[in-house]
């Protein structure tokens, strides 16, 4: 959405490095520059990151909470993609 | 194919205490209903800043001042924080800011008393940022997702605010006779405003039925109040001050205070814009915006010439 006060961005911070970044929170800005800054001001006051990703909100691609059931219902019936699936014999350690 | 029974999925989720997320299906009232808090709640930080910033220039030690400064920002980016959850609801900060400027949306009555002396700006931090953590403790378990998580932000932010409040008044009210008064005259002033700040009592609240029904509030505003009376006194008593109500008296019954309710009257009158400082908050706020102007225009078009650049190369 854009007003006068430029186009929304959303946040995405990195706590420590090797870690994955988070979704935080978003804002505003007129461009990219200005994106990352704010970024920088609104959402690591205290050290909360070493890295930041800003990305324009119209540029997200959601999912709908409306498809929820038939979206992952593929994934719901799939037990042998999960390791407890499967016997191994008690002879043999460490699998 | 199955019909969706939209209303049951939204209470069933209510009922499991499962948050609302800003793609779902809401009842228009709850959504009215959250632009209205969230967006007030966005105002009152925003307003809140002029108070407190009334004294960075004046402030008595460099500490106390880079103190000062800190808060007052983490101010401005709760604001932040507040618009973008209630942008998500599908109102824009235009329409918002509009609504402030022109007196359509209200904000805290607290911000529109006046910080006379630095026990003012001490006062706040204490009593204000401690009945708003309150509020915002209980908020961060309301209903709505983007509210929720802006809430669990600002909580981690604020309890510096109100440790520094009180640092400041247990200053003044240990040093000499004359700071000690004025440390004694700010509780007085802003005692009364601090409970007004909960809300209407709850029989005549209009907004807090539906508020606690949705999960919005958990709380209702004189069990708020009634906590951060129990909380305070044993503060005020630590500093050695006069508690400010004559009518403060331990009650084992109902394992609380018992203390005066607030003038509703004035409390009516500066929500509807008469307290002390109603319209000079309102025209720093639409100066602020109109001086402003300039930049935004500025920013619009830097960035839509890095945008030809970019197509350009």
């Amino acid at each position: 959405m854009s007003d006068s006060q430029g186009p929304m961005w959303e946040v995405f911070v990195q706590k420590k490095s090797g870690q994955p970044f988070v979704h935080c929170g978003n804002l505003h800005a007129f461009d990219k520059e200005m994106a990352l800054q704010n970024a920088r001001d609104l959402y690591t006051r205290r050290m909360e990151g070493v890295a930041i990703w800003v990305v324009k909100s119209e540029h997200i691609v959601a999912s709908s909470p409306d498809d929820q059931g038939s979206f992952f219902e593929p994934a719901n019936d799939k037990i042998f993609r999960h390791p407890t699936f499967y016997q191994v014999p008690d002879a043999i350690k460490h699998m | 194919m199955s019909t969706y029974n939209f209303e049951e999925i939204f209470e069933s989720k209510l009922a499991k205490n499962e948050m609302i997320e800003p793609k779902d299906w809401m009842p228009e009232n709850y959504r009215k209903h959250l632009i209205r808090q969230i967006s007030q709640h966005a105002h009152s930080e925003i307003v809140g800043m002029l108070p407190e910033g009334n004294w960075i220039t004046r402030a008595p030690s460099l500490r106390s001042k880079i103190v000062l400064l800190a808060k007052v920002q983490d101010e401005g980016g709760h604001g932040l924080y507040l618009y973008t959850a209630a942008e998500s609801l599908g109102i824009s900060r235009d329409e918002m800011l509009d609504a402030l400027h022109t007196s359509k949306a209200k904000y805290s009555s607290i911000f529109n008393y006046p910080t006379l002396t630095w026990a003012d700006v001490a006062a706040i931090g204490w009593l204000v940022d401690g009945a708003a953590i309150m509020n915002q403790v209980m908020l961060q378990r309301t209903s709505y997702g983007p509210y929720s998580r802006a809430m669990i932000r600002i909580c981690k932010e604020e309890s510096f605010h109100q440790r520094q409040g009180y640092e400041a008044m247990t200053r003044l009210a240990f040093g000499t006779p004359k700071q000690k008064e004025m440390a004694q005259d700010a509780l007085n002033r802003f005692w009364f405003p601090t409970l007004m700040m909960f809300g209407p009592p709850d029989k005549e609240s209009p907004n807090s039925d539906n508020a606690v029904k949705w999960r919005i509030k958990r709380e209702t505003n004189d069990e708020l109040r009634q906590r951060f009376v129990n909380q305070t006194v044993s503060q005020i008593e630590y500093l050695g001050l006069q508690l400010p109500d004559a009518k403060i008296k331990w009650n084992e019954a109902k394992n609380g205070y018992d203390f005066s309710e607030p003038n509703w009257v004035e409390f009516k009158n500066v929500i509807n814009g008469n307290g002390p400082c109603n319209k000079e908050r309102l025209n720093a706020r639409v100066s602020a915006h109109k001086n402003g102007e300039w930049v935004r225009a500025a920013a619009t078009a830097y960035a839509k010439k890095l945008e030809n650049e970019t197509i350009a190369a």
